[in-house]
């Protein structure tokens, strides 16, 4: 299996790929608290971009609510943890589930009735919306006025309850990326990731060489929920409040969806280098107009929109492939 | 309850249905011919509606007087956006065209939101307040007149459709693409014409509902999906599904505000939406397409 | 010999309009059976059916002794049954490799194993020098030939060929002729083909039907339904049987 990993890697990629882990490992200490503050944002983003790849760049279906199952996620785990106690540990345990029930139940009415394409994109937006005002009534865990961690004492890291200074969490979600990372490559170099890629290329197709498209999209669908799930863990215990309103809004599901496109679906680097392009640029941004004492909200969004559509139009599969052009390094199949 | 108040409540929602309609249609024109699917719709909207907002405050010309205008500036923005992003995408995966759209949609509630600000405005003309009473029904005056334009706007739409060469010439791009192009039709700049149109209808649409409701720069996402629920509701490509889907949806909005919570009101159109995919996914109206 | 696919019988109407009417068909095992007729016979109808695209609407079609009808399109491939399209579907931005692979990983769900057997197929149907290609950059002979090894390499029983001679030139024709040959006599493969170019159909087929407006008119060896006067006049013209 770590032959599978690596087979077929140019050297070049190896080596680039890691060093930039060992800076990725070595960042705590060169940087101050704020880039750790943004450092975790771009791994978060990776990490999701990465979750949401396996749907959409490998199996061709295009959700645009997946703030669906970071909101499960994150709702579940924070839950147990405020009236129960129970470690996050223990809560993922709970909330994986719930999200791949999630996930089933809109890939089931997707697939098995046929509902692909923009029907598709539309019932995951529908489904994530439902979320969002169903949440908003949902008193046990605070409805529309928000739900709130206890936030502990930051001189203690306590890994087991997810309490503790940003480098704990800068450590976390970078475990968590690297594992999304090897999990996208070790798949999409088996069996799997051929049945995805020719289910993505033309399904009819693949169903004429005997490929159940049925249950490979099913997969893709619900490993993409349970992975996205544990960023919502991530994101509650980060954050310690959650909001309906905030969590399950199709700005977070359109906000998820952009570090991948730009980046670029269906490769295994494009959601990392686009959460590091899409999140490095639009904070420098907004720290070049605070300095000018301009802090519109709105801006940042502008922004996304504005490279969504630059990539959209000019580089429409992505910014990696031009990379790695650049960079000399082919990856094998795309 | 007594029966009036069910009575004036449904009322009240098919006239904002009405609305809802027309919005949709503009969503149906531009996908039963274009079949390009339109984020932006709600956005467009409620960049109508801001439109009329400024206007109101500045000259207090009401919204409905000033209906045709909006109308028109949508008309050339939309014409404008189909001429010069969309045209090229025709030809590229859904998701590309999805992006685009998105992303076009992104924008534009910002940049709604950089200007106007988050906090909700409305147009609150003369007859702001007065309601008709036909018998022991009250019906906003508000509701009547939008709910009335919002019928006559979609008679004119029809009839263009049916009896101008313009009208016919787009629907033959509808019908046949390839047909169209082989008898000579500019087709690209009838793409642009239908975009229009339908920017045209969104934007009327808003004029109508920015005397209904408040606005908000996030309405526009909100709109999005409801247009799509109901064109899909109605049938997609069906242009009288879209008038009956957005009936349909806004009276189930009004009577579910009532039985419910009004919050939760929105949880029944996707709940409608589900049982239409699942049991009738080419929609009340529609033709089932491969 | 028991028929290796039966079909019996079987209608399939497109709301008012009549595709196939009571068609019934035996290919024994080891054949080559040709299925012609005029544009709008019914033929690839008649084929989606076969291959679990539509479900007749009267009939019933067995495959080595199994119900084939009601089978989903993945499930009638995993039964032991290929099929190309009449308009070729290679998988565009995969490699000519990766394309047979996919195919392979059906029967063999080792990706070494799945790969050995691809380049055995690739080179059977000369196209190992061109397997790191990309599908999408192949001429259309290579793609046709493509979408066969595709189909093989799921290892069916009967395979079905939609006008895989279509827009071929005669010595590409006779190329595709001698594989599909080779394939039948050598590998046992079991044919069942659409086609329009006769020259094909003479050179392969063991028996002919003859499709016109939905319902078969002839059946039998080719020489003798290409001189059937019926099928001369709505199909052949005199011409071509010379």
């Amino acid at each position: 299996m770590i032959g599978q990993l690596f087979e077929g890697v140019p050297a070049r990629a190896l080596v680039l790929g890691g060093l930039l882990l060992g800076v990725l490992v070595a960042a705590p200490f060169l940087v101050n608290d704020y880039l750790l503050t943004v450092l975790i944002i771009i791994l978060y983003y990776a990490y999701t971009g990465q979750a949401w790849n396996i749907m959409m760049g490998f199996a061709g279906q295009l959700s645009l609510g997946h703030a669906l199952y970071v909101g499960l996620g994150a709702y579940t785990t924070a839950a147990l943890y405020v009236h129960f106690g129970v470690s996050p540990w223990i809560g993922i345990l709970a909330a994986i589930p719930i999200a791949i029930i999630g996930g089933a139940i809109i890939g089931f009415l997707a697939f098995r009735f046929r509902v692909g394409g923009v029907y598709f994109a539309i019932l995951t937006i529908a489904f994530a919306e439902f979320a969002r005002v169903g949440f908003d009534h949902f008193s046990w865990v605070g409805g529309s006025s928000g739900f709130f961690l206890p936030v502990a004492n930051y001189s203690v890291s306590d890994l087991w309850n997810l309490r503790g200074k940003p480098m704990m969490f800068y450590y976390l979600i970078l475990t968590m990326t690297v594992g999304a990372f090897v999990i996208c490559r070790l798949l999409l170099t088996g069996r799997i990731g051929y049945f995805w890629l020719a289910i993505r290329e033309d399904e009819e197709a693949a169903r004429a060489i005997g490929i159940d498209t049925f249950r490979y999209k099913m997969f893709a669908v619900i490993l993409s929920a349970g992975m996205t799930s544990l960023a919502g863990v991530f994101f509650a215990f980060f954050y310690n409040n959650l909001f309906p309103e905030q969590v399950f809004h199709i700005s977070r599901s359109i906000e998820l969806i952009l570090a991948p496109i730009i980046g670029g679906i269906g490769t295994l680097f494009g959601p990392v280098l686009g959460a590091f392009l899409l999140t490095g640029l639009s904070e420098s941004m907004h720290a070049i107009l605070y300095k000018f004492g301009v802090d519109i909200p709105g801006v940042k969004q502008v922004f996304y929109g504005l490279c969504l559509l630059f990539v959209v139009i000019v580089l429409p599969h992505g910014v990696w492939p031009w990379v790695a052009r650049v960079l000399g390094i082919r990856e094998r199949r795309s | 309850m007594p029966a009036e108040i069910y009575l004036n409540v449904a009322i009240s929602g098919i006239l904002t249905g009405l609305v809802y309609g027309l919005m949709a249609l503009g969503l149906s024109v531009i996908f039963g011919v274009i079949r390009i699917v339109n984020f932006a719709h709600g956005e467009m909207m409620t960049i109508g509606m801001y439109i009329a907002i400024v206007i109101f405050s500045a000259f207090k010309l009401d919204p409905l007087v000033m209906m045709v205008p909006i109308a028109a500036v949508l008309f050339v923005f939309g014409y404008a956006l189909q001429a010069s992003l969309i045209n090229p995408f025709i030809n590229r995966p859904e998701h590309s065209q999805f992006m685009l759209l998105v992303a076009i949609a992104l924008i534009m509630v910002n940049v709604l939101l950089i200007i106007f600000g988050p906090d909700a405005k409305n147009v609150q003309t003369s007859y702001a307040f007065d309601s008709f009473l036909v018998g022991s029904l009250i019906v906003d005056a508000t509701k009547v007149y939008a709910g009335g334009a919002a019928v006559l706007v979609s008679a004119i739409l029809f009839a263009f459709f049916r009896f101008t060469y313009i009208g016919q010439a787009i629907r033959a791009c509808a019908d046949n693409y390839v047909g169209a192009l082989v008898v000579g039709l500019d087709v690209k700049r009838l793409y642009a014409l239908t975009f229009g149109i339908g920017a045209a209808c969104v934007g009327a649409a808003g004029a109508m509902l920015v005397l209904i409701i408040d606005v908000t720069p996030a309405l526009g996402p909100a709109y999005t999906l409801l247009a799509f629920i109901i064109v899909i509701t109605g049938g997609l490509g069906s242009m009288p599904g879209a008038l009956l889907g957005g009936i349909l949806i806004g009276f189930t909005e009004a009577m579910a505000g009532l039985l419910f919570t009004p919050s939760a009101k929105s949880m029944f159109a996707f709940a409608l939406l589900v049982l239409v995919l699942l049991f009738r996914p080419q929609g009340i109206m529609g033709k089932r397409t491969t | 010999m028991s028929a290796l696919l039966s079909v019996q019988g079987v209608t399939k109407r497109f709301r008012g309009l009549l595709a196939v009417d009571n068609v019934s068909l035996e290919v024994a095992e080891g054949e080559i059976f040709a299925v012609i007729g005029p544009n709008g016979a019914g033929k690839t109808t008649l084929f989606n059916m076969v291959a679990g695209v539509y479900q007749p609407d009267q009939g019933q079609i067995e495959f080595a002794g199994q119900r084939l009808d009601g089978k989903t399109p993945d499930q009638v491939c995993r039964a032991g049954v290929g099929r190309t399209f009449q308009i070729v579907r290679p998988f565009p931005a995969l490699s000519v490799e990766d394309n047979v692979i996919v195919g392979a990983l059906l029967r063999h769900h080792g990706l070494r194993d799945a790969r050995e057997s691809s380049y055995g197929i690739l080179n059977r149907f000369d196209l190992y020098d061109r397997r790191h290609r990309l599908a999408s950059e192949l001429t259309l002979p290579d793609r046709k030939r493509l979408e066969v090894a595709r189909a093989i390499a799921t290892e069916p029983k009967l395979l079905l060929l939609d006008e895989v001679m279509a827009g071929l030139r005669p010595t590409e024709t006779d190329r595709m002729v001698a594989a599909l040959q080779r394939l039948n006599q050598e590998h046992r493969v079991t044919v069942l083909l659409i086609e329009h170019v006769m020259r094909a159909v003479m050179a392969l087929a063991s028996r002919v039907m003859v499709l016109h407006h939905g319902a078969a008119i002839a059946e039998g060896r080719p020489d003798e339904v290409v001189r059937d006067p019926a099928v001369v006049q709505s199909y052949l013209g005199a011409e071509a049987v010379g």
